[in-house]
């Protein structure tokens, strides 16, 4: 009995990797929590016959297995540690594909006024200057990163009680936020995406510099002579491909557009 | 929602019964004789081993996946093998976290069982193969305990899994990386949901093995 459930999930799980085409592809936890990536996936399957096995990570992580060889291409979104990773030559180049952008999530009764906000910047002050609870990935994503160059653009050293690093994914740091009742960064498809809002809202967005841009990174064949070039050079068609750009921008969660087309 | 699920979840519920599984079988093999030979044998770093493998038994998951992950990595001595992010690694990850407990249980097992036997054996003037053998054989229903526990800290176990399998979809993903997905994702329902699939299935193994091995029945002890 024992040896027949063994050899079918055995048979199973090879049947299931011998499958011809795979790639592994490290991508940030926005891009998966948004849902996007359930519907890409099966079309990319069908129109190319590769089969994406993707790694959900933080960008800082996704940015490491590129490095180690560990993966065949990489989409993240955090300009400054990409040109840091191509000039490395850990990558061979980058295509931008999509943006959506990062929204303030706060209390729905929204005490630190974010909603009278004027922009990104006077939305972080505001949140310093009332000293509301305040969660920050704190992990190194791209996110973090993002959040921390708009702290430092509105010229305030987030610390103190009430600015908690909870070192988490994208998920993991909204639950706690609405544990804590808290103001958190996050991006638009996460927390359309997010089932348990608790008593948070979306309570600013809208400045341009919240824009996030995600783009496709393969490993460089010369660091890592094992990667999949062609089938990342394939992907990377497909992903700027018109199918690609209808998809994207009419993927919808509540009527809400999440991401932009914007590959050239 | 779970039924909506059905195939997924008895995907990845199959793949988390294979790979511990695969895991138990390969650390039982490795741990029971161990156990056996340490309370045969005396020789110098004997105590020394108990002891380690003792502390051993604590373990973090999370650091074994990482030591795993480094050594498994493109960039680590076997990297070549093009072992990271397969349902492989995990198994390795899973052997390295359940050896210890299982060792350690075993030998205390044995050692009461080899106080009793001691005298008969050496008189019997046996080898230490037949004797490793001896009580091994006599000693299988504590060593099923041995392994059970080990089975228990294996099925039950995310940081390790986690970090050298990557939760890829359809091919690492079982029932603790899941559940820790969708806690991610704010699905706690689903999350719940998983987690009592995950102590079902570890309550029907454990039921299984008891039926095949007919421990707990009249006439036998």
């Amino acid at each position: 009995m024992k040896r027949t459930i063994l050899a079918v999930v055995t048979s199973t799980l090879l049947a299931g990797s011998a499958l011809a085409d795979e790639m592994k592809l490290a991508v940030t936890t926005s891009f998966h929590n948004s849902g996007l990536s359930d519907i890409l996936l099966p079309q990319i399957k069908q129109d190319t016959g590769i089969e994406v096995q993707l790694l959900v990570v933080g960008t800082g992580q996704a940015i490491k297995l590129g490095e180690a060889g560990d993966v065949d291409a990489i989409l993240v979104h955090s300009r400054k540690a990409e040109d840091k990773f191509l000039a490395g030559g850990f990558g061979t180049h980058r295509r931008e594909i999509m943006y959506n952008d990062f929204v303030f999530i706060g209390p729905s009764d929204d005490g630190a006024k974010l909603g009278d906000a004027t922009s990104a910047k006077d939305a972080l002050k505001r949140i310093a200057d009332s000293a509301a609870p305040f969660v920050s990935r704190g992990d190194d994503s791209g996110t973090h990163k993002k959040e921390l160059s708009l702290w430092a653009a509105a010229e305030v050293t987030p610390e103190g009680d009430w600015y908690n690093a909870v070192g988490a994914g994208m998920g993991a740091a909204l639950n706690t936020a609405a544990g804590l009742d808290a103001y958190i960064m996050a991006d638009r498809a996460s927390w359309l995406n997010f089932g348990n809002k608790g008593d948070l809202a979306l309570v600013y967005a809208g400045d341009p510099v919240l824009f996030n841009q995600y783009a496709f990174l393969p490993v460089n064949a010369d660091k890592h002579p094992h990667v999949k070039t062609e089938l990342a050079a394939k992907l990377e068609a497909w992903l700027v491909s018109d199918t690609a750009k209808a998809l994207i921008n009419d993927y919808k969660i509540n009527g809400e557009t999440l991401f932009v087309f914007n590959a050239e | 929602m779970l039924i909506t699920l059905d195939a997924d979840l008895v995907e990845i519920t199959l793949r988390s019964l294979y790979v511990t599984l695969t895991a138990l079988v390969i650390a039982s093999a490795i741990a029971l004789p161990l156990g056996a030979l340490l309370a045969v044998r005396r020789f110098r770093a004997r105590r020394v081993t108990i002891a380690v493998l003792n502390a051993l038994m604590g373990l973090p998951p999370v650091v074994v996946g990482l030591i795993v992950y480094v050594m498994l990595s493109r960039s680590g001595p076997f990297g070549v093998l093009g072992l990271l992010f397969t349902p492989t690694a995990m198994i390795i990850a899973q052997v390295i976290i359940i050896v210890p407990l299982i060792a350690s249980i075993a030998h205390q097992a044995l050692r009461e069982l080899w106080s009793d036997y001691h005298d008969l054996l050496i008189s019997m003037n046996t080898t230490q193969t037949q004797r490793v053998q001896a009580l091994l054989w006599d000693g299988r229903r504590a060593l099923l305990t041995a392994s059970l526990a080990g089975f228990g800290r294996a099925i039950g176990e995310v940081g390790a899994i986690m970090v050298v399998g990557g939760n890829i979809d359809h091919h690492t993903r079982v029932l603790t990386t899941a559940i820790a997905l969708e806690t991610g994702k704010g699905e706690f329902a689903l999350a719940l949901g998983l987690g009592f699939v995950l102590i079902a299935m570890a309550i029907a193994v454990n039921l299984a093995i008891h039926v095949i091995s007919r421990t707990e029945r009249g006439g036998r002890w």
